[in-house]
């Protein structure tokens, strides 16, 4: 009999387990206390409707170009249901064609998204470096899994913020930022959106697989009160077009085919500054890889700063998070607290370019722990950028960190 | 900015001319290349389309045949290496009312982007692909390409290759390529009939363009080429005609097991001669594109097969109006409170 059980118990977790039926985890939060309407939003539905209403508050048609890859299908399946939003979806036949067709439809003048997990970015590299030197819109989603290659495919994992930042060949800046909870996949579609609209860029969107497939709570936005984003196409003035002139966010001019008097041709080829021909000067290449970098740098220019959340004062250790830890970060500082400890936390929603504040909210601790679910990416930038010895608290088995074992070592450190 | 290059007839009409399609920027291919012909012909033909330059886009990818864009004065997109199927793709499907040209080489299209090619041609997206066939890697100086033949000498393959070639028409016909057809670089006249046909059908049109790498790969395809000799070996399909050529002397019969054989036309029943037919059994132009195991032999040249079936394009923005008119035109504050929600006063 006991067997038999075991037998059975092991027969359904497993066919669980492959077949992901239950695409959503539940998570019990404390009641919300402020006023509005709430619904429950898992971190995938967020993002399409994100993407949606990104589309909306921008009159861009939403184009999502994608393969099926475990857990960004979810996203793919949630888009599709919406065409009556003119939402054209396409599974396409591989990730490299994905991410292609999106930016062929972002040239076109439309709102071009590809989303994917890790085998799948590693895939589009050279599609993300085509991306950054023709400087056109485009928002890649990247649900992050435990890696490498294959990995754990249904493993949630914080391992590819080095990806997004580096993995391309040459100087290939790119934006990167990273959802917090799943209602926050909300905001940040949108908040992508409007940086690659504003900026004529590639932006990297980080989510993983916990964050996907949990659900919270949500205070509903007043879809009025959204943001509009501007898509600024280029319209002729009667002058000679430069599609490599550069306005105060150093974008260049998004002229769509389809409009007199603006041909012109675009390519993975170094760029003369302003006229966009071609061109192998020596003194051009390094200033428009110097405008390239300043470009992604000078967004922070707009990006509110990093908030600290130290409500004793004084507090000599800062936790630093981002993405999916969020949650955890805030579990764990309230135990720390309730026990009668100090410290800080702070989370980053954008991961490249920092915000400006950054480095002198860091350097007011004397102890900076970054607990991440991989083997220290952001302390290795931070640690790179502002010199400051962040130490890590690491997490790789596939699951998120809870908030005992943050609590354990925040003490530990504390107490050392 | 250049003056105003489209002229205006005299009953007001703007008609445009070559140079509405040639843009500033210097040629740079090696002297003596197939390319030039192709650009030319490219650029001759456009205006007859009637299609302004603002509403046409060239996507390339990487090769020699990658630079044709920057020599169009249209709206170009010069993509990373066998990718441009996908990227027009994206840009067929956004805007229905661009005519959207592919151009791509055998390296191109049929190494690395290989996969993209096909599932363009089985999807049937709005856009035209010309493949430049010269059998050679020319950018990268004389590597073997997917449709070098076996044995082929290059400095990748000092023994000779031993890879077998593809047969781009067989592979544009077994992904179900509603319109297939090869031409010559040299040949203004074929060239610019096949283009024409191309432009006018709905879906993806298929060009293999027969090109000569006078560096790397001179000759390779003379016997259909060089006038005195293409004369001979040029097949020339006509849909509707019989399949003869040279002069009139040789024809395509049926031979043993099915199979398209070349015979003397004095020597056969005309009842026995193919009549070519674009739209017919696939088996045809799929057989005829295996007559010859290559431009070595009498080769056919012209449109295999063109058909009609649905276009991608029209199919996608078909499924968003149906799915508007049976849900109502997409409500955002409808979406985010649809389901169960509940309010905190």
């Amino acid at each position: 009999m006991h067997e038999a059980n075991v037998a059975a118990f092991k027969a359904g977790y497993h066919f669980g387990e492959t077949t992901e039926l239950f695409a959503h985890a539940y998570r019990v939060r404390p009641a919300p206390a402020a006023p509005g309407t709430y619904r429950n939003v898992a971190g995938a539905q967020a993002l399409a409707w994100g993407l949606i209403a990104a589309s909306e508050r921008s009159g861009l048609p939403l184009f999502y170009a994608s393969y099926p890859i475990t857990p960004a299908s979810e996203l793919l399946h949630e888009l599709s249901r919406h065409k009556q939003f003119g939402v054209v979806t396409i599974q396409a036949e591989d990730e490299i064609a994905a991410i292609n067709m999106a930016l062929g439809a972002a040239f076109a003048g439309q709102l071009g998204v590809t989303g994917t997990s890790g085998p799948g970015m590693d895939l589009k590299a050279e599609t993300l470096g085509l991306a950054a030197i023709v400087e056109l819109p485009l928002i890649v989603i990247d649900v992050m899994r435990a890696g490498p290659s294959t990995g754990m495919p249904t493993k949630t994992e914080q391992g590819d913020l080095l990806l997004a930042m580096f993995g391309r060949h040459g100087e290939s800046p790119l934006p990167i930022v990273a959802a917090a909870s799943p209602a926050d996949c909300f905001e940040v579609a949108l908040e992508a959106a409007r940086v690659a609209i504003r900026y004529r860029t590639p932006v990297v969107l980080l989510s993983d697989t916990f964050l996907q497939n949990s659900s919270e709570p949500w205070r509903l936005p007043d879809v009025d009160a959204l943001p509009r984003i501007d898509p600024g196409f280029a319209r002729p003035n009667g002058e000679g077009f430069l599609p490599y002139a550069r306005n105060e966010h150093l974008a260049r001019p998004w002229a769509i085919p389809g409009t007199p008097g603006l041909e012109h041709r675009i390519g993975g080829l170094e760029r003369e500054d302003g006229t966009g021909n071609i061109s192998y000067d020596p003194d051009n290449h390094e200033r428009m890889t110097r405008l390239r970098r300043d470009k992604v740098a000078g967004i922070a220019e707009e990006l509110p700063p990093v908030e600290v959340d130290d409500p004793d004062g004084g507090a000599d250790l800062l936790v630093l998070g981002w993405g999916s830890t969020l949650g955890t970060i805030r579990a764990a500082a309230e135990r720390v607290r309730a026990a009668g400890h100090r410290i800080a936390t702070a989370h980053l929603r954008w991961l490249n370019p920092f915000p400006l504040n950054l480095g002198e909210v860091l350097g007011a601790y004397r102890t900076v722990l970054i607990p991440e679910m991989n083997l220290g990416q952001l302390a290795l930038l931070v640690r790179a950028r502002f010199l400051v010895d962040a130490r890590t608290y690491s997490k790789v088995q596939g699951l998120p960190i809870l908030a005992e074992e943050l609590e354990r070592e925040i003490v530990r450190i504390l107490d050392g | 900015m250049a003056e105003p290059r489209t002229e205006t007839t005299r009953d007001g009409v703007a008609t445009l001319t070559k140079r509405d399609f040639t843009s500033d920027q210097e040629v740079r291919w090696c002297p003596g290349c197939g390319d030039y012909a192709i650009l030319a012909a490219v650029q001759s033909f456009m205006p007859e389309l009637g299609v302004e330059p603002h509403r046409t886009v060239f996507v390339s990818g990487i090769g020699c045949s990658g630079r044709f864009t920057y020599y169009m004065d249209t709206y170009g997109f010069h993509g990373i290496h066998g990718r441009a199927p996908a990227l027009a793709t994206g840009i067929a499907v956004a805007n229905p009312d661009l005519s959207v040209w592919v151009v791509t080489g055998d390296g191109d299209a049929l190494s690395i982007g290989g996969n993209h090619l096909i599932h363009a041609l089985r999807r049937n997206v709005n856009m035209r692909i010309l493949l430049f066939n010269n059998q050679i890697y020319g950018l990268t100086k004389g590597q073997y390409s997917p449709t070098s033949e076996e044995g082929k000498v290059t400095k990748s393959t000092p023994f000779g290759s031993v890879d077998h070639p593809f047969n781009p028409v067989a592979l544009a016909l077994g992904a179900e390529a509603t319109f297939v057809a090869r031409t010559i670089d040299n040949d203004r006249q074929h060239l610019t009939g096949v283009l024409r046909e191309a432009a006018a059908h709905r879906g993806t049109a298929f060009v293999e363009i027969y090109q000569n790498c006078n560096v790397f790969n001179d000759g390779a395809f003379d016997l259909l080429r060089e006038k005195s000799q293409g004369v001979h070996n040029q097949i020339r399909l006509v849909d509707g005609e019989p399949i003869v050529f040279d002069e009139g002397r040789r024809c395509v019969i049926v031979g043993d097991n099915g199979r398209p054989t070349i015979a003397n036309t004095d020597e056969v029943d005309p009842e026995q001669i193919i009549v070519h037919d674009v739209d017919g059994r696939p088996s045809l132009p799929f057989s005829l594109a295996h007559l010859s195991s290559g431009p070595t032999e009498p080769t056919c040249i012209g449109v295999f097969r063109k058909f009609e079936r649905p276009v991608y394009g029209e199919a996608v923005r078909d499924q968003l109006r149906r799915a508007e008119e049976r849900l109502g035109k997409g409500d955002l504050r409808a979406l985010l409170h649809g389901g169960d929600t509940w309010t905190v006063a």
